[in-house]
């Protein structure tokens, strides 16, 4: 990815506060962990953003393909029974 | 059925599947097919808008040592800054195309790709600080929050962020135009000179006429161009009358007025030949602008490849996921993240 | 007042010459991170200034000699490595001082408290890149250990009195030569053993006499402002 000059690549994830998840932010370069972190708060926090950043190397990260997209995760559009609006409730019972 | 249909087939499935998303308004992301000339007319649009943001720290920067009161300084400080990140978050979402930010950065210092020409205008007054803000911040603000909802995802998310913290950026312009303006007849002149050459740059940052861009048709057809050159041109003039009559400045402009029929204000005519000249390299800064920018790079190569030497001593390379706070728990693949990494 | 002066100007004159960085920086990740560095500090110069007097009066009509900021603050950036050895003599100075302020019951001591987690970040800032450039390629080293050189004979004069300023300066200078001398360690530096202050530079920068680069710096920083008496910006 990188030669010895060039910096590589970091995917940053910020939490904007507590109890919200770790969101994917953007990108940067940086020479290693430490200075992404601190690229990261410089770039990405600025205006009070975030809580607490994860950086992670871009070449770390594996995605699924998009040419996948049926098999992985078409079979789930039709199991309704997972979610709770798939059930009849008469009406006026409460705390279900 | 041989290879070579075979392969022809899947195109046109690609093909009809991305026609598809971009007709539903749906986002194409990294790692989805899509046509080449696509790919290469966003690396284009996205690179050369990125070069823009770090050539445009130029001519403010060029008054930061002179902002006449603390105040403005740091309001200065805080924009060109801004800048700067904003190059850099345009600089990362281009890189989800797969071109990489040290070949942008070779290509615009070897005049390979372009930045906006408004940048190869000179900053003579503080007042150009102002007009800055106000016109050229404004233009580009008409041109960008269209590409907000541009048909790249990551060029979308990135106009989003960039247009949030850019409302500053125009809003600082026209309230230290506003200062001037009611200042002094010496700041009143000087506010006043600085519209005087910045508007008609402003105006042709909108490109050229629709029936002379190069590549308007395919770009609106894409949607990673949402409206013509000429329409958010008309709709940035509207926009300007007004404030300009708020700040007690005049348009430099003598054909500017009304048209009622239209609904619209009608304006002179824009020297083209001035426009060609300043894309074409002849403008009054284009040569100091790269210069500069060459400079900058090249003094800090030996930075670079210190950083880099360092951390190879130290690990031998990126290692595991580093994190500001303790860890809380959910192990180390983010959840609910959503991760492009480049093809 | 004086105290008040002496850091509001080290922080003013610090801002500025890292402003001066502005579309120069090595790469631009850390562009961005100066100019926060600066903002930062401009922000400290402000709120310190105003404890004096009005804060564009004092930074823009005031001559040379009436400037109370050390000499180390107003050297030129030079190569990155000697901005970077100057924020690691300042910073640390700066992180020890406002440690102190923002335990003691002085007038600085709400301003010390925000201040001294601005101050954490920078001394970090200098730290990382102390560290990168002294142990990074020859160039680097060579390059840094020259800026530490440079710049050692300004750093005497920190530990000098400053009237308003309680603090105990001897365990300040202690933690201080403590603090710089592991970060240069570790970056596999030397710590220079020529003096830590010049017949010119012992105290004469809270004096007001100055180097002779500041008055060039002074002279584009005031010129717009004092081109237009009495207007508004």
């Amino acid at each position: 990815m990188s030669s010895s000059k060039d910096w590589p690549l970091w995917e940053v994830f910020v939490r904007s506060r507590r109890g919200l998840s770790h969101t994917h932010a953007g990108s940067l370069h940086a020479p290693d962990a430490e200075m992404a972190l601190r690229h990261a708060r410089d770039l990405y926090t600025r205006r009070n953003e975030g809580v607490s950043i994860w950086v992670v190397p871009s070449t770390a990260v594996t995605a699924s393909s998009p040419d996948e997209k049926d098999p992985f995760f078409e079979p789930s559009a039709d199991k309704p029974y997972r979610h709770p609006t798939f059930y009849d409730i008469p009406e006026g019972v409460k705390h279900l | 059925m041989t290879a070579g249909t075979a392969e022809t087939a899947a195109a046109s499935t690609h093909q009809a599947r991305f026609d598809a998303s971009v007709a539903a308004d749906e986002r194409i992301e990294p790692r989805d097919w899509m046509p080449d000339d696509y790919r290469a007319s966003l690396i284009r649009q996205m690179a050369q808008h990125a070069h823009s943001e770090i050539i445009g720290m130029q001519p403010e920067a060029n008054w930061i040592t002179r902002a006449p009161s603390l105040r403005r300084k740091a309001i200065l400080m805080a924009k060109v800054q801004d800048e700067a990140g904003h190059g850099l978050y345009l600089y990362s979402a281009t890189e989800t195309l797969g071109a990489s930010r040290d070949e942008l950065l070779d290509k615009l210092h070897s005049g390979r790709q372009k930045y906006s020409s408004i940048f190869n205008y000179p900053t003579l007054s503080w007042a150009d600080v102002g007009a800055i803000g106000w016109l050229v911040d404004g233009a580009a603000i008409t041109n960008q929050v269209p590409l907000c909802r541009c048909s790249y995802g990551p060029y979308a998310r990135a106009m989003v962020r960039i247009c949030k913290e850019e409302s500053f950026h125009q809003r600082q312009g026209y309230e230290l135009l506003l200062a001037l303006s009611r200042g002094t007849p010496a700041q009143h002149e000087m506010a006043q000179d600085a519209v005087d050459r910045w508007w008609w740059p402003s105006l042709m940052m909108f490109g050229p006429p629709d029936d002379a861009s190069a590549h308007s048709a395919q770009s609106m057809a894409w949607k990673i161009k949402r409206h013509s050159n000429d329409e958010l041109r008309q709709r940035f003039v509207d926009i300007c009358v007004p404030q300009a009559e708020a700040l007690g400045l005049t348009l430099p402009d003598p054909d500017l007025r009304w048209n009622e029929e239209r609904g619209h204000h009608d304006f002179g005519a824009i020297d083209w030949d001035e426009f060609r000249q300043v894309l074409k390299g002849n403008g009054p800064c284009n040569e100091q602008r790269i210069r500069q920018r060459r400079r900058a790079h090249e003094e800090g190569s030996w930075v670079r490849e210190a950083a880099a030497a360092y951390a190879a001593k130290a690990s031998g390379g990126p290692g595991a996921p580093h994190e500001t706070a303790a860890p809380d728990g959910s192990g180390t693949v983010p959840d609910g993240a959503r991760v492009e990494a480049t093809a | 007042m004086t105290a008040a002066l002496a850091l509001g100007d080290d922080a003013l004159v610090l801002s500025h010459r890292l402003g001066e960085w502005a579309g120069h920086a090595p790469v631009l990740e850390e562009e961005v991170a100066l100019a926060n560095i600066a903002l930062d500090l401009l922000g400290q110069a402000r709120t310190l200034l105003s404890l004096v007097g009005d804060e564009d009066e004092l930074a823009y009509r005031r001559e040379e000699r009436a400037f109370r900021n050390l000499q180390l603050v107003e050297q030129p950036n030079g190569d990155f490595a000697h901005t970077i050895a100057r924020q690691l003599y300042f910073s640390t100075y700066q992180l020890l001082l406002y440690g102190q302020l923002a335990s003691g019951d002085s007038a600085f001591a709400a301003l010390a408290a925000k201040a001294v987690k601005e101050v954490a970040y920078h001394q970090d800032h200098a730290e990382q890149w102390t560290l990168r450039l002294g142990d990074g390629t020859t160039e680097s080293h060579e390059r840094m250990q020259r800026a530490c050189d440079a710049l050692w004979r300004f750093t005497g004069e920190m530990f000098h009195p400053v009237e308003g300023l309680d603090v105990d300066r001897e365990a300040l200078r202690s933690a201080w030569l403590e603090s710089v001398t592991g970060v240069l360690h570790r970056a596999t530096l030397t710590v220079p053993d020529t003096p830590d202050t010049g017949a010119w530079s012992a105290g004469a920068g809270r004096q007001g006499l100055h180097t002779e680069a500041f008055g060039r710096m002074l002279a584009e920083m005031q010129h717009l402002h004092r081109s237009h008496p009495g207007a508004s910006w």
